[in-house]
């Protein structure tokens, strides 16, 4: 094993997911959003809610589609990169990814067809229950992922034979209790990005005294639904961190920046940790806290890093931060959502352009915390693979060279970059051109499975694009 | 339940390659006329179907990994560097679908990614094909070639050869589904490919005969298997009929029984192993737990919407595409 080689191939996995999830977890969030508009448009009839609706469909559309490029390289990537843990874990979660995709594709198949075409042609809740079976298409993805990931969390209901994992117990793979606390965090997570998204497109129009009927709708559903949605957050993070205490302690220790056993223990607000001194720098700890974070005592005894061999030890330094970061921005997020909503209430939010400013500027922040949650979850894990079983640098494929994985991490690199940068590109100029108005009539291409193209509709009108003569 | 399983994998591979073949084919015949109308029409005859098509590369890729994750793990490791280039070859060619109409400026970035994209896409199947017939250097069931242990002429020669045979799907494809000057152009273009094909596959057969190729035993052992070649060369025949005299609708239903010869051909060969000469069907596939719960979801209700799916797709798209200026 060439040690280079598990660098750059970790690299890429973290590179490349963290790019895909970006689209995934924007387009669950979306989606419901659409669920939630459609509803209060066959519920209250108002006009405005369509127009919004038709909007986000075309935003959707393309996030959607980036989403699905990206991820076409992620099912490749345990086969390249990762053979060993490919071939050993496969009966496990290949089919767990291979539900994924099948779930994914029939449930695509079926309703994004109504989704783009239908709206003239279905009765008015068949549309609506399209949408929200594009939603548990998504949701469902989410779900698999999750299954997945938690088995390599905390590997349940296998036996070692033939030195592959085979499963023995289904029910308890899928009903493992650390999935039934981390698929709720990551769809909420998903969710609020949805939201916060939808805010901040709201606040944006606002800023700029323009669609102010649909700003409205946009700000003060998105607020809303945030403020009732972080809490829960929260507490599902709570619960998270719960699992984390009791099966992952190592992990735990370095989120927390605990360095010795301690009881009762201290929380550490912040600190520098040096990871060769095994001590924290300049650090802020509160007494007692920790016992009761982690135990809900005051006297608890928790772990400290030391009480492990150091080769069974994750790094330190980025489960510390990304945890205290994602914390963050979820209590920033908490803040916003119930000062914006407390004033959309009050039917003041409009002159004070500084909170719509931040509410416009917030749309990054749950994008932060999903990406920095994963780092946690991810890195925290370190130095196993499947927890406790297989460590990474035994799952990566043995024979790959660092040439080899230079090349095709330096090739993603490339070409995610000019894709994205396209992409931004493109749902920027949809938000430029904003909800016209204008029904989504698809073009006569278009077919279920291609939604970028609905996005087309809105740029029709750009003069750059009418000199080309393809377009009417 | 291990023979459910191949047949699932034959038929995803089978689909695959007929339906994103004649896609990818039609890209690379994208790049042999300039003309802006031709090149909007030929989009057009593949925009609102070819992410379906690419859809059962997935399928195939979860299908492999989860029945046969042996296979799967040392297929995809030794094979690095050319998925790598056929993934990037995907990417780029699939969101040149949507952004070439975006911008003007930028039109031949993505015109030419749709080319290059199609064509390392194409070139690296077939070379996979190469690489397998030939046999991959693996030494206790772990690969141990190299970074370039995969090549080999023989291997290049096979992805050109696909190259063609996709060529040749794609414009059949194009007769069927267009008229005016890209159909005649297709048409006149038909017997070159169709002749590329067959001294391509003269070159394959001469080749193994002089290497011996373990294959060439299998068949004088199981001479029946010459059926497959036997449909392929009767294809031919009503193929050249159908150009000769016209016929639109008749040469793409005959390439993709060329195809369905020469796939029969290529599993009737391995059969039984499914990394040929190495590791057998029997020893790739995954324990009795995994396949079953596979099969009771996916196998038995899944697979058949998606199939039926395709069906839907391709009944809704029928029909010729209208030549350019009032479409799209
Ligand atoms: C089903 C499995 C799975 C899922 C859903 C995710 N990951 Fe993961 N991740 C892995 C399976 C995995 C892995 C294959 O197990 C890696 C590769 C090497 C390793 O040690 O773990 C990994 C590594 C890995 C690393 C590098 C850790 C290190 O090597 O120090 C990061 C930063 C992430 N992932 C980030 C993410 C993000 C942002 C995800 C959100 C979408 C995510 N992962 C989902
Ligand atoms: C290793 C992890 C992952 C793999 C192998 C993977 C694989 C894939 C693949 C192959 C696609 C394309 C499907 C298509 O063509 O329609 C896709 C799309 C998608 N993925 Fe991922 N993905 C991973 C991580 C995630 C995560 C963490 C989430 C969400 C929490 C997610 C949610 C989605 C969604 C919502 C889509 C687009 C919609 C769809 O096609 O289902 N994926 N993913
Ligand atoms: C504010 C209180 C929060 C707490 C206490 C919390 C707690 C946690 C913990 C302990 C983990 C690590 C789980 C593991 O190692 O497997 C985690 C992961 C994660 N968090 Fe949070 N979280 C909070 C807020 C948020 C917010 C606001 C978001 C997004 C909007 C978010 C998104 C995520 C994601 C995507 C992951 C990775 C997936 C997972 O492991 O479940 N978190 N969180």
């Amino acid at each position: 094993m060439d040690a280079l080689a598990l660098l750059l191939s970790r690299v890429q996995f973290a590179f490349t997911i963290s790019f895909h999830i970006i689209f995934p977890s924007f387009s669950i969030g979306v989606a419901a959003w659409l669920t939630v508009l459609e509803t209060l448009h066959i519920a209250t009839g108002r006009p405005a809610y369509r127009v919004v609706f038709d909007f986000w469909l075309k935003i959707f559309g393309v996030a959607f589609g980036l989403g699905v490029v990206s991820g076409i390289v992620m099912a490749f990537q345990f086969g390249t990169n990762w053979s060993v843990l490919s071939k050993m874990s496969g009966p496990i979660q290949g089919p767990l990814l291979s539900y994924e995709t099948f779930t994914a594709f029939t449930l695509e198949a079926a309703f994004f067809g109504i989704l783009i075409f239908g709206r003239d042609r279905v009765p008015g809740w068949l549309y609506l229950f399209a949408t929200a079976m594009v939603t548990l298409g998504t949701s469902l993805s989410a779900f698999w992922i999750l299954v997945n990931n938690s088995w390599m969390q905390s590997p349940v209901g296998y036996v070692l034979q033939n030195g592959v994992f085979a499963p023995d117990d289904w029910v308890k793979i899928i009903f493992n209790r650390v999935v039934w606390v981390r698929f709720p965090h990551m769809l909420l997570a998903s969710f609020l990005t949805g939201s916060f998204c939808v805010a901040a497109t709201g606040a944006w129009y606002l800023l700029r005294d323009k669609y102010n009927a649909e700003a409205h709708i946009m700000l003060g559903w998105g607020l809303g639904l945030a403020a009732l949605l972080v809490p829960i957050q929260i507490f599902f993070g709570h619960l998270t961190g719960d699992f984390v205490h009791d099966l992952q302690p190592a992990k735990f220790a370095a989120i927390e920046g605990r360095w010795h056993d301690e009881q009762p223990a201290g929380e550490v607000l912040f600190a520098i940790p040096d990871e060769a001194a095994e001590s924290n720098n300049y650090a802020i700890t509160i007494p007692i806290l920790g016992s009761l974070i982690g135990s809900m005592s005051f006297d608890s005894k928790e772990v400290g890093l030391t009480d492990f061999p150091r080769q069974d030890r994750p790094p330190v330094l980025i489960p510390f931060f990304a945890f205290r970061i994602m914390v963050g921005c979820g209590l920033l997020m908490l803040v916003l959502a119930w000062f914006g909503s407390f004033l959309a209430f009050r039917d003041r939010i409009e002159e004070s352009r500084w909170l719509l400013w931040l509410i416009f500027l917030s749309f990054p922040l749950p994008f932060i915390a999903i990406l920095t949650g994963w780092f946690t979850a991810e890195v925290g894990r370190q130095p196993w693979s499947v927890y406790g079983v297989l460590r990474t640098a035994d799952a990566v494929t043995p024979f790959l060279s660092a040439r080899q994985a230079a090349i095709s991490l330096s090739t993603f690199g490339v070409i995610y970059t000019l894709i994205f940068a396209f992409g931004v590109f493109y749902i920027n100029r949809l938000l430029h051109v904003g909800p016209i108005g204008h029904l989504v009539k698809p073009p006569l291409a278009a077919v279920p499975n291609r939604p970028m193209s609905l996005a087309g509709q809105g740029l029709i009108s750009d003069a750059e694009l009418a000199g080309g003569g393809e377009r009417p | 339940m291990i023979a459910f399983w191949v047949t699932l994998l034959a038929i995803s591979i089978l689909l695959y390659v007929l339906l994103d073949g004649f896609d990818l084919g039609v890209g690379m015949l994208f790049g042999l006329t300039r003309n802006e109308n031709n090149r909007n029409t030929m989009m057009a005859a593949v925009a609102p179907i070819w992410d379906g098509n690419e859809t059962w590369l997935v399928v195939t890729g979860v299908i492999l990994w989860g029945a046969f994750p042996t296979a799967y793990s040392i297929l995809l490791s030794s094979l690095y560097l050319p998925l790598l280039v056929m993934l990037a070859g995907l990417i780029l060619r699939g969101v040149a679908f949507e952004f070439r109409n975006k911008t003007e400026r930028m039109r031949w970035l993505w015109d030419s990614s749709f080319i290059l994209g199609s064509f390392a896409a194409s070139f690296i199947q077939g070379l996979t094909v190469g690489a397998l017939v030939e046999g991959l250097p693996i030494v206790n069931g772990q690969y141990a070639g190299g970074d370039f242990g995969w090549f080999s002429p023989f291997a290049a020669l096979c992805g050109l050869g696909l190259c063609i045979g996709y060529g040749l799907l794609g414009a059949c494809w194009l007769i069927k589904k267009c008229e005016g000057e890209v159909r005649e152009r297709a048409y006149r273009l038909v017997p070159y490919l169709a002749v590329a094909l067959l001294m391509f596959l003269a070159a394959v057969f001469a080749y193994a005969l002089a290497e011996n190729l373990r294959v060439i035993g299998r068949w004088l052992e199981r001479p029946y298997l010459f059926v497959f070649p036997v449909i392929g060369a009767l294809s031919v025949f009503v193929l050249a009929f159908s150009v000769r005299f016209r016929h639109d609708d008749v040469p793409f239903p005959m390439v993709i029984l060329i195809f369905v010869a020469a796939f029969g051909t290529l599993a009737a060969s391995f059969w039984p192993y499914i990394i040929p000469f190495t590791l057998t069907i029997e020893d790739a596939a995954a324990p009795q737990s995994t396949l079953a719960f596979m099969f009771w979801g996916e196998g038995l209700f899944i697979f058949p919407i998606l199939l039926l799916y395709a069906v839907i797709n391709f009944t809704v798209f029928r029909g010729k595409v209208q030549s350019f200026a009032e479409h799209y």
